[in-house]
């Protein structure tokens, strides 16, 4: 749901030191018709040109602060509200790479009332 | 006759606009009235950011945005996260809560109705009934496709109902359960996705003659070697029934709102998919009162190729609603 609406691209920036970046960071919401306790969130899976970033290289921040997924499973007093842009950091030496490459965002929701997680995929072509 | 049909809109329907910021809650409301359908399904969960914690100063807020505009909340749709743990499913006694906390913040919205989802168990209702009478809410189960009227689960709900001889628990049509026919812009977004359109055409003429579902699944998935779109296609079929609208006055007294959902409307008014045209009669029929809510889901199927417009698709759908209507008093009031 919302698929292509889920990465905000004018948001990419690097993180760190400007000479020597620790990272990247983008907006993004979440797919999802309402808002979501973040314990429900299983994955932000984030790939660069196919290639997976490591689950602990995610941090998520809503604005109460940048928090592990692993932390988020039992973050059961925060949300990520409907169509709210939260901040995706991500762990990467040296910052997004140069010139434009496939930024890749998965995520994977814990629905009650589906039998089965909820998957929302988008992928833009990007560059800094 | 004149029917007592009232007409609404839920903010469901509006999900696009308000999920890109491209109209704020204000427009929607405002919209809505504009359109003769004053009554606003809300869900919390959506448009109220700060959803459980909601301060007596926002709900002020809303009622000033409700009075500005004319219009007036109709039903409160609510969620419960069984599995807010991971791993484990939230206790009978956390349930109970979850709802009544609900039941609670739709009392203080002065909300009437509350949409329950289907997945709730009628054992957990029943324990939730002295509340939404204290607080006066009357709980609707959500009847979703693939479930319908008649369905096992949903007579469950209804025996509790009788038993408990409660007026504060009873079922929520969603019209989604009448799809007479498969929706054009779902079969759009699938041939998009790679569905070839004489399998797309099979699977549209299998479900236009009503064949049970398994046969097309397994003929378009093995017989024709289905492709990964024409196989999803074919099992959207499990989700699409068109249950009897005759059965609607036999269930009228149970429900007090309805989810109008469709997917579609063509530029002359018309629902390609849903059949208001045998639905609305029977409501007339029955004479239901309760409000007709527009529940717009066709943006998740165009949303990849077009701009979405959810106000002329819901304009063109209370259209239709008054033409019905007024078809339908007028046909009932020759025959009296």
């Amino acid at each position: 749901m919302f698929d292509k609406f889920l990465i905000d691209a004018a948001s990419l920036r690097n993180i760190g030191p400007a000479e020597a970046p620790t990272g990247f960071a983008f907006e993004a919401k979440l797919g999802y018709y309402r808002g979501l306790g973040l314990s429900m969130i299983e994955e932000l899976n984030v790939s660069i040109d196919g290639d997976a970033v490591a689950r602990e290289a995610v941090t998520f921040d809503e604005g109460e602060g940048p928090i592990t997924l692993d932390a988020m499973e039992t973050a059961y007093d925060r949300r990520w509200p409907f169509g709210t842009p939260a901040t995706i950091a991500v762990a990467h030496p040296g910052g997004f790479p140069a010139g434009e490459h496939k930024l890749g965002f998965q995520q994977k929701l814990r629905v009650s009332y589906l039998p089965f997680p909820s998957f929302n995929n988008d992928e833009k072509v990007v560059s800094l | 006759m004149t029917s007592k049909i009232k007409r609404g809109v839920s903010l469901y329907s509006f999900q696009e606009e308000l999920f890109l910021g491209t109209m704020n809650l204000d427009d929607v409301v405002g919209f809505a009235a504009s359109i003769g359908a004053p009554g606003i399904e809300i869900l919390p969960e959506q448009n109220m950011p700060t959803f459980p914690n909601i301060s007596d100063q926002q709900i002020g807020e809303w009622q000033d945005r409700l009075a500005r505009h004319g219009a007036h909340f109709t039903c409160y749709d609510m969620f419960l996260d069984t599995k807010l743990r991971k791993g484990e499913v939230m206790s009978d006694a956390e349930q109970v809560a979850s709802i009544v906390r609900d039941i609670k913040l739709c009392n203080r919205l002065g909300i009437k109705n509350m949409r329950v989802l289907i997945f709730v168990r009628p054992d957990i209702l029943e324990q939730c009934v002295p509340y939404a009478e204290q607080y006066d809410v009357h709980l609707g189960v959500e009847v979703h496709a693939p479930w319908y009227l008649d369905h096992a689960w949903i007579l469950r709900t209804i025996e509790v109902a009788d038993r408990l001889k409660t007026s504060h628990l009873g079922i929520l049509p969603d019209m989604g359960i009448f799809m007479k026919h498969y929706p054009p812009a779902f079969r759009g977004r699938f041939e998009r996705q790679g569905a070839r359109p004489e399998v797309a055409q099979f699977i549209v003429d299998s479900h236009e003659q009503k064949i049970m579902c398994e046969y097309t699944i397994y003929e378009v998935a093995v017989k024709m070697g289905g492709n990964k779109a024409e196989v999803a296609m074919a099992e959207t079929l499990r989700h699409a029934p068109f249950a009897n609208p005759r059965r609607i006055a036999d269930f009228a007294p149970y429900f007090r709102h309805i989810q109008a959902k469709f997917y579609e409307m063509t530029p002359d008014c018309t629902d390609p998919s849903i059949a208001y045209d045998e639905v609305i009669p029977q409501l007339v029929k029955a004479g239901w009162e309760g409000t007709l809510s527009s529940e717009y889901e066709g943006n998740r199927w165009i949303q990849d190729v077009e701009d979405v417009d959810s106000r002329e698709q819901v304009r063109r759908q209370h259209v239709m609603f008054e033409k019905l209507i007024a078809q339908a008093e007028a046909d009932i009031g020759a025959v009296a």
